[in-house]
C-alpha cells in the first residue's frame, strides 16, 4: 500500500468516525429530548475498571460499566478470595480499588488495609491504625461503623470515630495528615464517607442523638487545615448564608433562620449533622449534601422549622457559600435525618431537559429536585407511610399526619415510616441502562412516645421511648427498582429483615445487595429475578463495589459483618426483652441473632 | 369489760401503727466528692490459694433492700440519660443490664465503681458529676434490672410505654463470672 492509499485509508475511517458521532450525537440527542436519563457526564466519567469512592463517580450512581458479569453467567460466579477485618462489628463501609490495590477500612478501631490485587489471594500490602480514643464508642450512637474511605491525589482518607479525618499515602500506607475536628465529651463522632473534588476534602460530624450541632468542613487535601467550615444551625455567617443563597421556597428565606426557628439557644444543640453523602456537580460547581435529625427527638422540645436540620444545601465548595436548601421534614417529628444520598442525572422533564438531584428520602418520599434552584420537581412514596401525606407543591411543605405526630406522654401506635426511616443510610444505585433507581429499603412501622429530653453534654439527648415493628405485610425489608422517568416502581422483592446494604448496579444489567441474614444476592436489572445468591459469614449491612482487576477480569466485592443500628442486636449483643433496646429496634429485629451472628470478612467474586 | 374492750383497741391501734410502719428514707445525700468505701476486684483470678482480696462497706444492703432507694435510682436512670445508651435494660450504645453478663463484675459495688470510675470501651466517668448516694442508687436499680432484688424492692409496672415486664417480676439471672464478650466487641454497639 502507498502512503497515499493508508492516508484515503485513514481519513475514511476518520470520516466514518465523525460519521457514527455525528449519528451517536443525534441519536443521544433525540433520546435526550425523548427518554433518555443520564447522569452529567463530567460527574460520572468513562468506565476506568476502578472504584475509587464509595458512591463510584460525583453523581453517585453506583453504576459500573464493566460487564463480563452479566445476566446469562452472573450464575457462575464464585469466591476469588477473602480478607478477614479482624473486628466483628458492622461494616458498613465499601470496599474501593484504585489501580491495581484493594483498600479496605474496618469498623473501630478503623484499620485500614492495603490488599495487592495482582498477587494471588490478593496478599496485605500494608495496614495503617489510626489508634482512635476508645472512649469514643461511647458516643457512637449506632455501632462503631464507618462508612467507607476514599481516593484523590495519591492520597487515601477517612474520618475516625474519635472525630479526626486522616489522609494515608495510597502507595505506602503512611500518613500524611491527621487532624482533630471534634470533641468526644459533647458527643461528637465522625462516621461518614469523605467526598474528595476539587483538591478539597469535605467531611461531618456525626452526633445527632447527642445534641451535636452539626458542620460540615472542606480540609485542604494537601495539608488537612480547614479551608471553610458551615454549620447547620445559628447565625447566617456560622451556616455561611451569604448573598448568593436563594432558596427556591418562601419557608427557606429570611434571616438568621437557623437562630429564629428555634426556642431561644437551642440551636446549639440543634443536631443537622453531616454524617452522610454528597454529590458533586463540576459544571454548576455545586457540592450537595443533607443534614440529619434536629436535636433531640422529641419535637415539642423544640418548636419552630429548626432550620437548617432534615434538608440539603448546595454549596459552593471553594468557599462553602450556600446556594439554595431546601428542608425534606420541617419541625421534624421522627429522627428523620435527611442525609441520604443525592443521584445526580440529566433528564427531560415534562418535556424540557432538566438537571436534576435524584433522592430517596428518610420520610418515604422519592423526590426529584431541580439541582440548579432546589424546586421540588416530583415527590412520591416509594414506600408505606401514614405519617405524612405528601408534599405540597406550591410551598415545598411535607404535609403532615396530625393522628401520627408525637404526643409528650402518650403512646402513639403504628406511625410509619419508623425513625430510621423508610431508608436509611444505606444507598442506591442507578442503571444508565434501565432508567431504575435500585432502592435497598425498609418497611417499619413503631410506636412513640415523647417524654422529657435531658441535655447533658456527651450523653444521648432523645426524649423518646420508641418500640418498632415490620409493617404490613410482616416483611421488614424492601428492595424497589424505581422507574424514574414514569415516578413509580417497576419491580420490587420483599426481605423478612430491613435491608441495610448498599447496591451495586453493572452494565451486564445485573444489580447486586445483601441482606442482613448474610445472603449477597444478584438480581436482574431489568425483571428483579433472583440470578445468583451467597451465604456469607455474617450479614450484610456493607456497600457492594465492582472493578476490573489486573488481569482484566471483573471483579464484585462485599463485606460482610452485620451491625449498625439495624444489627445492633447481634453485633451489641443486646437483650431482646427489652423492646426499646437499641432505640426500639430490637424489637423489630429481635430473630436475627437466630439467624446471623457477628463478623467482619470481606468477600470477592468472579468468574470461573 | 371495758378494761378487755379498751385493751382491744389499743392492740388494733398497736397492730395498725406498727402495719403503717415504712421503710427508712434516707433524703440527705453524701456529697459528690466522697469516696468510695468498697474495695472491689474485677477478676476472680488471684495469684496463690486465696481468692481476690475485697472488702466491702456493707452499704449494698441499704441501697438494694429499700424500695424508695431502688424507686429514686430508676428515676435518676433516666434524668443522668443512662437510659439513651443502655435503654430500659436491653442495651445500646452500652451494654445490656438485665443479663446475666457483666464485663465489669455485676455486683452493686462492681456496678457503683463502674459509674464512677467510667471503663475504657465508651462507660463515662461520673466522679464529681453525680452524687455519690445516687450513684449507689442508680447500681441499686441496675442491680434490679436482672430481678436480682427482692420483688418488694423492684420496680413495678411503668406509667409509661411498657416494652417489658416490670423489675419485680423478671426471674432472677444473677451475674455470672463465665461467658463474658470482649470487652471492645461489647463494650458498645
Amino acid at each position: 500500500m502507498s502512503d497515499g492509499t493508508m492516508r484515503e485509508l485513514a481519513s475514511m475511517k476518520h470520516r466514518s468516525l465523525v460519521g457514527l458521532c455525528t449519528i451517536a450525537f443525534v441519536a443521544m440527542t433525540s433520546l435526550c429530548l425523548g427518554q433518555s436519563i443520564v447522569p452529567p457526564p463530567s460527574a460520572s466519567p468513562q468506565e476506568d475498571g476502578q472504584w475509587v469512592m464509595p458512591a463510584k463517580n460525583y453523581a453517585s450512581t453506583r453504576y459500573s460499566g464493566l460487564d463480563e458479569i452479566n445476566t446469562a453467567n452472573v450464575a457462575n460466579l464464585r469466591v476469588d478470595f477473602t480478607f478477614s477485618t479482624g473486628v466483628v462489628r458492622g461494616h458498613e463501609s465499601a470496599p474501593i480499588v484504585v489501580g491495581s490495590t484493594m483498600y479496605v477500612l474496618a469498623p473501630y478501631p478503623l484499620i485500614l488495609y492495603a490488599l495487592d490485587l495482582t498477587r494471588p489471594g490478593a496478599p496485605l500490602k500494608w495496614k495503617y491504625e489510626p489508634k482512635p480514643e476508645a472512649a469514643a464508642q461511647g458516643v457512637a450512637c449506632c455501632d462503631v461503623v464507618n462508612r467507607g474511605p476514599t481516593y484523590g491525589d495519591g492520597r487515601i482518607y477517612y474520618t475516625t470515630l474519635d472525630s479526626h479525618t486522616v489522609a494515608v499515602d495510597a502507595a505506602t500506607g503512611r500518613e500524611i495528615w491527621n487532624v482533630k475536628l471534634g470533641d468526644i465529651n459533647i458527643g461528637e463522632t465522625m462516621t461518614m464517607a469523605p467526598l474528595f473534588a476539587r483538591g478539597k476534602v469535605f467531611v461531618g460530624n456525626s452526633g445527632g442523638e447527642y445534641g451535636v450541632r452539626g458542620w460540615i468542613v472542606a480540609l485542604d487535601a494537601a495539608t488537612g487545615k480547614s479551608v471553610w467550615k458551615a454549620f447547620s444551625t445559628g447565625p447566617d455567617a456560622d451556616v455561611l448564608i451569604g448573598p448568593d443563597f436563594k432558596p427556591f421556597y418562601d419557608m427557606d428565606r429570611g434571616k438568621d433562620l437557623g437562630v429564629t426557628t428555634w426556642p431561644p439557644d437551642a440551636w446549639q444543640q440543634g443536631g443537622g449533622n453531616v454524617w452522610g453523602w454528597l454529590s458533586y456537580d463540576p459544571d454548576l460547581n455545586l457540592i450537595y449534601y443533607g443534614t440529619g435529625n434536629p436535636g433531640p427527638w422529641n419535637p415539642d422540645a423544640r418548636p419552630g422549622d429548626n432550620k437548617w436540620t432534615a434538608g440539603i444545601f448546595a454549596r459552593d465548595p471553594d468557599t462553602g457559600a450556600a446556594r439554595w436548601f431546601y428542608q425534606w421534614s420541617p419541625h421534624d417529628l421522627y429522627d428523620h435525618d435527611g442525609i441520604n444520598e443525592q443521584i445526580l442525572l440529566d433528564m427531560p422533564w415534562q418535556g424540557k431537559p432538566r438537571k436534576v438531584l435524584v433522592r430517596p428520602e428518610r420520610n418515604g418520599y422519592l423526590y426529584v429536585l431541580d439541582r440548579t434552584t432546589g424546586e421540588v420537581l416530583s415527590a412520591k412514596a416509594f414506600a408505606y407511610l401514614n405519617a405524612s401525606r405528601g408534599v405540597d407543591m406550591k410551598t415545598g411543605r411535607l404535609i403532615e399526619n396530625p393522628d401520627k405526630a408525637p404526643v409528650m406522654n402518650k403512646v402513639v401506635r403504628d406511625i410509619c415510616p419508623t425513625a430510621p426511616g423508610a431508608k436509611d443510610w444505606n444507598p442506591s444505585a442507578f442503571s444508565v441502562r434501565t432508567g431504575y433507581i435500585y432502592i435497598p429499603h425498609n418497611n417499619l412501622c413503631m410506636d412513640y412516645e415523647g417524654v422529657e429530653p435531658n441535655y447533658i453534654a456527651g450523653t444521648p439527648y432523645i426524649g423518646a421511648n420508641v418500640t418498632m415493628h415490620a409493617g404490613p405485610g410482616g416483611n421488614m425489608g424492601e428492595y424497589t427498582a424505581w422507574d424514574i422517568a414514569a415516578q413509580k416502581p417497576a419491580w420490587s422483592l420483599k426481605e423478612p429483615f430491613p435491608v441495610w446494604s448498599s447496591t451495586l448496579a453493572t452494565a451486564g444489567d445485573v444489580v447486586f445487595y445483601g441482606t442482613m441474614e448474610g445472603w449477597f444476592k444478584a438480581l436482574d436489572a431489568r425483571t428483579g429475578r433472583l440470578l445468583w445468591q451467597f451465604r456469607t459469614g455474617s450479614g450484610i449491612i456493607g456497600q457492594p463495589t465492582t472493578y476490573r482487576g489486573p488481569d482484566g477480569h471483573q471483579y464484585v466485592a462485599i463485606l460482610s459483618g452485620v451491625g449498625g443500628w439495624a444489627g445492633a442486636i447481634v453485633s451489641g449483643q443486646l437483650d431482646r426483652r427489652d423492646a426499646t433496646a437499641a432505640k426500639g429496634f430490637v424489637n423489630a429485629t429481635r430473630n436475627l441473632p437466630d439467624y446471623t451472628t457477628a463478623g467482619g470478612t470481606l468477600y470477592v467474586f468472579r468468574l470461573p | 369489760m371495758m378494761r378487755s374492750a379498751a385493751s382491744t383497741v389499743l392492740l388494733a391501734a398497736l397492730l395498725l401503727t406498727s402495719g403503717c410502719e415504712r421503710e427508712k428514707r434516707e433524703f440527705k445525700s453524701e456529697r459528690a466528692e466522697s469516696g468510695d468505701r468498697d474495695e472491689v476486684a474485677l477478676s476472680s483470678l488471684s495469684p496463690g490459694a486465696t481468692p481476690p482480696q475485697v472488702a466491702t462497706s456493707g452499704r449494698a444492703a441499704t441501697f438494694e433492700g429499700n424500695a424508695y432507694h431502688v424507686a429514686q435510682g430508676k428515676r435518676l436512670f433516666t434524668w443522668f440519660n443512662c437510659n439513651g445508651c443502655h435503654a430500659m435494660g436491653g442495651g445500646d450504645s452500652g451494654p445490656p443490664l438485665m443479663d446475666d453478663k457483666w464485663i465489669y463484675g455485676g455486683t452493686i459495688e462492681n456496678i457503683v465503681a463502674t459509674i464512677r470510675e467510667g471503663r475504657p470501651n465508651g462507660m463515662p466517668s461520673f466522679r464529681g458529676k453525680i452524687p455519690d448516694d445516687q450513684i449507689w442508687e442508680i447500681a441499686a436499680f441496675v442491680r434490679s434490672m436482672g430481678g436480682n432484688l427482692s420483688k418488694n424492692v423492684a420496680p413495678q409496672r411503668n406509667d409509661d410505654l411498657n416494652p417489658f415486664p416490670a423489675e419485680n417480676r423478671r426471674p432472677p439471672s444473677p451475674p455470672t463470672t463465665g461467658g463474658q464478650p470482649l470487652p471492645a466487641s461489647r463494650g458498645t454497639q
